[in-house]
């Protein structure tokens, strides 16, 4: 596990613990002892570290490389997932992966970003950055659910859209602006979850939705803490202090009432227990997703759209 | 890595900014030729430099003046939540918002105008980029918004005029959520099968390019302005390559089939007189038989020139101060009812 500096003394107590379970079978009771012990203080340092993590802290877990990606709540949340490719236009952009899947026996639209796992598969996906044919290839899969009358899952995880000449040449503004148009358009229900990063227009183009979870430890914001220290502070130094100010985990979306609901995360974050982290996200899809389909397709359009209207606004 | 890296520094400041206080007799070089510009002449030729045509930044009344037939009324735009996150960086944000106010004598960033072009109703909404760099927080989005409920309600057509480098990051995600705010501003005009146009000027970067401004039934570009979706430098240390030149200039977008057409500021009003002959009800238009040939209104016309014309329609005061605030008795009745709306 790749180490985060506050979890050191976490990851001392883990390779001590291997050790002693590396030992010959014994019955030696204070060997059991010493390893129920270290056990215990892991548990205890991990929920005393991880129920106090400050912003800056959030943003590295948010990123830990280990952290479920799409693919795998993919595998674990959905059933018959299809991938579909391409934008119609000009290419497929695996950094926005989308197609058809069942949620608990229901056909869904599901789509999100995917960083991947590995030095190959980070290449193969751009490391999460779509480029305009990503958000094209999410308009098209949108018009689909719209035909079908089937709901929208997006799951977002990028740290922004391609910043790159190519997709400037092909409108990466215009894609990322209809994107959210497509997302508004919607006559079905729409459910987005912050599952890592959602990083400013690259996420929020996928992420107009009726309802807007966010995991525990996942961040969403305007710039990224380095991009705003850099401007702000003139240096990305400061990006510790920029993440605080941006306000950008999920604690301070819902009090800020940009978010609906926060799905808690496992002690010791999504990345110590993949599975579980999964089940949870697999539940609260379910439980949102049942509370928005009695609606009729109007109201579910114009309730996003008023959610969005009175998004900050001053009570009138 | 971050579309929001190209914010305007508050120090890169455009040359109009202190340019109500400074004497006549000013000289200015302009930033494409070099060409040496006197004050007024650069002034009553729409800030364009009369050597090379080069588009200088213009101050945003003026650039109303030069948009509507004859004069314009101003709609106020709902108040919102001060520094929701009582942000901090170096300074305080509530500071920096304390002195753009302060600067610009606007609430923010946005100006919403009433009036007509050749003759048909409009609602103009365009930014302040003396205010903050034009950044989009919830004053703007709400701004936008209303000139869209205004539109409608009115029948009017709706031209955003985009001068911002971005987001404010001072607002984090709620400055984020005025995209897809503005985009429901976009949508109220397409279910009112009412134009909407967007008149993209220098810059229009960020998350201000990847919402309304982006989605406008025409787009017009002014020669010269930086429009795209990312920061160069940040695109430069992403690729690690020098960029093309005349890269995300608005003949740029044109080329790459993001853009209509770019139109000289002198032009601009005529073309959207055209186009909105084409797109509104004839029965929308006000005035048909002073449409595109105000009395005033003359690209070029020295500032004198415009004040009394603006005192000959009774303009003046919606002129010489077009802050709700400073206006005269005569026209607050007028602005606080439209403010209610
Ligand atoms: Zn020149």
């Amino acid at each position: 596990m790749s180490a985060l500096e506050f979890e050191k003394p976490v990851l001392e107590l883990e390779s001590k613990l291997t050790e002693l379970m590396k030992m010959p079978a014994t019955d030696d009771m204070d060997i059991h002892k010493e390893i129920t012990r270290i056990q215990q203080k892991i548990q205890r340092l991990l929920h005393e570290a991880y129920s106090k993590l400050t912003p800056a802290q959030k943003v590295q877990v948010a990123r830990h490389a280990e952290r479920p990606r799409f693919h795998e709540y993919i595998a674990g949340t959905f059933t018959d997932f299809t991938p579909l490719a391409g934008d119609r236009l000009y290419a497929e952009d695996k950094a926005l992966v989308g197609g058809l899947a069942k949620l608990d026996g229901r056909p869904v639209v599901v789509m999100g970003q995917e960083k991947g796992w590995d030095t190959d598969s980070r290449i193969k996906h751009n490391f999460g950055m779509a480029r305009p044919e990503g958000y094209r290839k999410a308009q098209r899969l949108m018009e689909m659910a719209n035909q079908f009358q089937l709901p929208v899952i997006s799951l977002v995880d990028t740290s922004g859209a391609y910043p790159g000449v190519d997709a400037e040449e092909r409108g990466q503004s215009e894609a990322i602006a209809k994107s959210i148009e497509s997302c508004l358009d919607l006559s079905v229900p729409m459910i987005s979850v912050i599952i890592g990063e959602g990083g400013s227009g690259g996420a929020i183009a996928i992420a107009t939705a009726n309802r807007i979870l966010m995991l525990e430890h996942a961040i969403y914001s305007v710039i990224s803490p380095e991009g705003c220290a850099s401007i702000l502070w003139r240096s990305a130094t400061h990006a510790q202090e920029a993440a605080a100010a941006l306000k950008l985990t999920a604690q301070d979306l819902y009090e800020l009432g940009l978010i609906d609901e926060i799905i808690s995360e496992p002690i010791g974050g999504a990345h110590r227990h993949k599975e579980e982290m999964i089940e949870q996200v697999k539940l609260s899809l379910i439980r949102n997703l049942s509370s928005l389909t009695p609606w009729n397709t109007e109201t579910i359009r114009l309730d996003r759209r008023k959610k969005f209207i009175q998004m900050g606004r001053l009570a009138a | 890595m971050n579309w929001l890296t190209n914010f305007i520094r508050p120090k890169i400041r455009s040359m109009v900014a202190g340019q109500k206080e400074v004497p006549d007799n000013l000289w200015q070089k302009c930033p494409s030729c070099d060409g040496m510009l006197f004050h007024r002449e650069l002034k009553e030729n729409s800030n364009v430099c009369y050597h090379c045509g080069h588009h200088l930044k213009i101050y945003v009344t003026e650039r109303l003046d030069i948009l509507f037939d004859d004069g314009y009324d101003l709609l106020k735009s709902p108040a919102v939540k001060q520094d929701p996150l009582k942000f901090k960086d170096r300074k305080r944000y509530a500071d920096r918002l304390k002195e753009a106010k302060a600067k610009t004598e606007r609430e923010d960033a946005i100006v919403l105008a009433q009036g007509t072009i050749g003759g048909f109703p409009v609602i103009v909404a365009a930014f302040d980029f003396e205010f903050m760099g034009g950044s989009m927080g919830a004053a703007v989005g709400e701004g936008i918004l209303r000139a869209a409920e205004v539109a409608v309600e009115e029948q009017a057509a709706l031209i955003v005029v985009p001068a911002s480098g971005g987001a404010r990051m001072q607002e984090g995600a709620i400055s984020l959520m005025q995209m897809p705010r503005t985009v429901i501003a976009r949508q109220l005009m397409k279910e009112a099968r009412l134009p909407y146009f967007v008149l993209l000027t220098d810059p229009t970067t960020g998350g201000v390019s990847a919402s309304f401004a982006m989605l406008g039934d025409v787009h017009i570009a002014e020669p010269g302005a930086m429009i795209g979706f990312a920061g160069k430098r940040v695109i430069e240390e992403t690729i690690r390559q020098q960029l093309p030149d005349g890269f995300q200039t608005a003949e740029y977008l044109v080329e790459h089939g993001m853009v209509d057409m770019v139109v000289a500021r002198k032009d601009q009003r005529a073309t959207f007189a055209k186009l909105l002959g084409f797109l509104m009800p004839q029965s929308a238009a006000l005035s048909v038989q002073h449409g595109g040939k105000s009395k005033r209104v003359k690209t070029g016309a020295s500032g004198k020139a415009l004040e009394s014309a603006h005192k000959a329609s009774g303009n003046i005061a919606r002129y010489v101060a077009d802050i709700p605030a400073d206006l005269t008795a005569a026209n607050s009745d007028k602005k606080q009812k439209r403010a209610k709306r």
